[in-house]
């Protein structure tokens, strides 16, 4: 496999998007990416999508997309694994051109949650679990993440406002991100008072709603020449997956596909814990924060938590998280988020972050998308030199 | 939303809780399975499950997806059954505020939802506090 490079990204601002829909917003990201390249096509072409189907009727996108961003002609395809699969595209896209099939290969991950009711979209993202055994039963997917988290709750001995730790570090980053949907403070007394969901979850534990798409272009070193950005090195994009349902599985709060995507990608690319400066998560509610660092090797079984209240995952902690506000603050346009996460990574080992938000001195990260509860995680490894 | 042939498939799990049982090394699944998930063995017996089990986690819906708004606010649970699956279900016939985590339940039948004025109920599983 040849080694794969980041030369360009892309991305919307997350909002409500009212007068953008998919095509628009996809087109944003993918052009902003190619001009940052100074190319106008590339050999193929993989959007990240999870739910274009259910909310907008719209399937075959990513044919639809390459039309109206002027690539008609080049290969297409949808990667779908649910709020996976922004990462799932990314990965497509690195092993085209790993793999010598393509020179030059774009993601675009690409979400719009706000074209329908709050309900049908609630309805549409519990189709990431199982259908006929958990949905149909009246679980939400903000339920499943309060099951997990009642459970860390009562194992631990952790107090609900103990979670607020993360919330905190979210909003606190995603102040000085223009691209960010939330970009206020939110402190302890505010998460206590906020109304419940699913008990124990409640609002400011959920990543909202929203539209937004990131782009991201890849090529091989034997291309780097024909792009002006310094190359950002993808050391390693690894993915698990885990039994889609919860009960299936054996410990519901180890999540197995995240050891196993970290571990890859830590055989891979050569590297270990200690190297990794940044950690963007996959933060949709904040029991995943807490699962992600454990299972993950950055924190021992039930200690995430109290690390996050003493400050190790702060900016300027020992493993800053979320450093653009994350999927709390910055949104959460479920099948985009993977490629924000990547797109947020490149910037900062470019050293391109805003201020008070870049990690000094940052050569080396990494990110995770999780689809459904940890059914399908991958993980990526990003570095400013190559290995 | 599933259709009429779904809801008949699935009569058997959603009634009598019939899931199946490893001929080579005896792990029981629910729902059942073609191939088993410990040692890939595919020839597997039909095994029902008796419905007695304890609550390993749950959580309090209060905001539901739109087929189930009916019920909030209502309990969702993790049951750890006596022969060893996991199960997701709802618990019935108690206060939300008393539910807690090892609490032992049993399966009765209930009607899950319905499908507007005029269209399918579908019936299945719910868990309530042990009595029989």
């Amino acid at each position: 496999m040849r080694p794969v490079a980041i030369v360009g990204i892309g991305q919307t601002p997350v909002r409500e998007h009212w007068d953008a829909g998919l095509r628009e917003l996809a087109v944003q990201a993918v052009w902003q990416a190619l001009d940052e390249c100074q190319i106008d096509t590339v050999d193929v072409f993989y959007v990240g999508n999870m739910l274009s189907g259910t909310l907008t009727g719209q399937e075959h996108l990513a044919t639809l997309i390459a039309e109206y961003a002027g690539l008609t002609g080049v290969e297409a395809i949808k990667a779908e694994a649910a709020c996976g699969s922004g990462a799932a595209a990314f990965r497509q896209a690195v092993l085209a051109v790993a793999s010598g099939a393509a020179e030059v290969a774009l993601a675009v991950g690409v979400e719009k949650l706000t074209e329908t009711s709050t309900h049908k979209t609630t309805d549409g993202l519990a189709s990431a679990a199982d259908a006929d055994y958990e949905t149909a039963m009246g679980i939400s997917f903000v339920a499943l993440n309060a099951l997990l988290m009642r459970r860390y709750m009562y194992e631990y001995r952790y107090h609900k406002s103990d979670f607020s730790a993360f919330i905190e570090i979210a909003h606190r980053n995603a102040v000085h991100n223009p691209n960010a949907m939330f970009r206020h403070l939110v402190n302890r007394d505010q998460y206590e008072r906020a109304k419940m969901v699913a008990d124990p979850v409640n609002l400011l534990d959920s990543s909202p709603i929203a539209d937004g798409a990131s782009a991201v272009v890849v090529t091989s070193i034997d291309q780097l020449k024909r792009f002006p950005n310094r190359p950002i090195w993808v050391a390693a994009c690894e993915v698990s997956t885990d039994t889609i349902a919860l009960d299936n599985r054996e410990n519901p709060l180890w999540l197995k596909a995240a050891e196993r995507s970290v571990h890859k990608a830590f055989k891979t690319s050569g590297l270990t814990h200690r190297d990794i400066q940044l950690f963007e998560l996959h933060d949709a509610f904040s029991i995943m924060s807490a699962l992600s660092l454990e299972g993950s090797g950055f924190a021992e079984r039930g200690t995430a938590v109290r690390l996050a209240n003493e400050g190790h995952f702060a900016i300027d902690g020992r493993l800053p998280i979320s450093t653009f506000g994350g999927l709390k603050a910055r949104g959460h346009p479920v099948g985009a988020t993977g490629l924000y996460q990547i797109v947020e990574a490149t910037l900062q080992l470019r050293g391109q972050a805003p201020e008070a938000i870049q990690v000094p001195d940052a050569r080396i990260a990494m990110t995770q998308n999780i689809g459904g509860s940890g059914a399908t995680i991958i993980t990526t490894i990003l570095t400013r030199e190559r290995l | 939303m599933m259709g009429i042939p779904g809801n008949w498939r699935l009569r058997k799990q959603r009634y009598q809780l019939a899931g199946t049982r490893c001929q080579n090394c005896n792990q029981i699944h629910f729902p059942p399975r073609q191939v088993c998930p410990a040692c890939k063995n595919r020839q597997l017996e039909d095994f029902r499950l008796s419905g007695r089990g304890t609550v390993y986690s749950y959580t309090i819906i209060y905001q539901s997806t739109p087929k189930f708004e009916f019920f909030v606010p209502y309990v969702v649970a993790l049951i750890d059954l006596e022969e060893g699956p996991r199960i997701t279900a709802q618990l019935t016939d108690v206060d939300p505020d008393q539910v807690e985590i090892g609490m032992p339940v049993e399966m009765v039948l209930r009607k899950i939802s319905e499908q507007g004025e005029r269209g399918l109920i579908h019936y299945g599983y719910k868990f309530r506090p042990r009595i029989r």
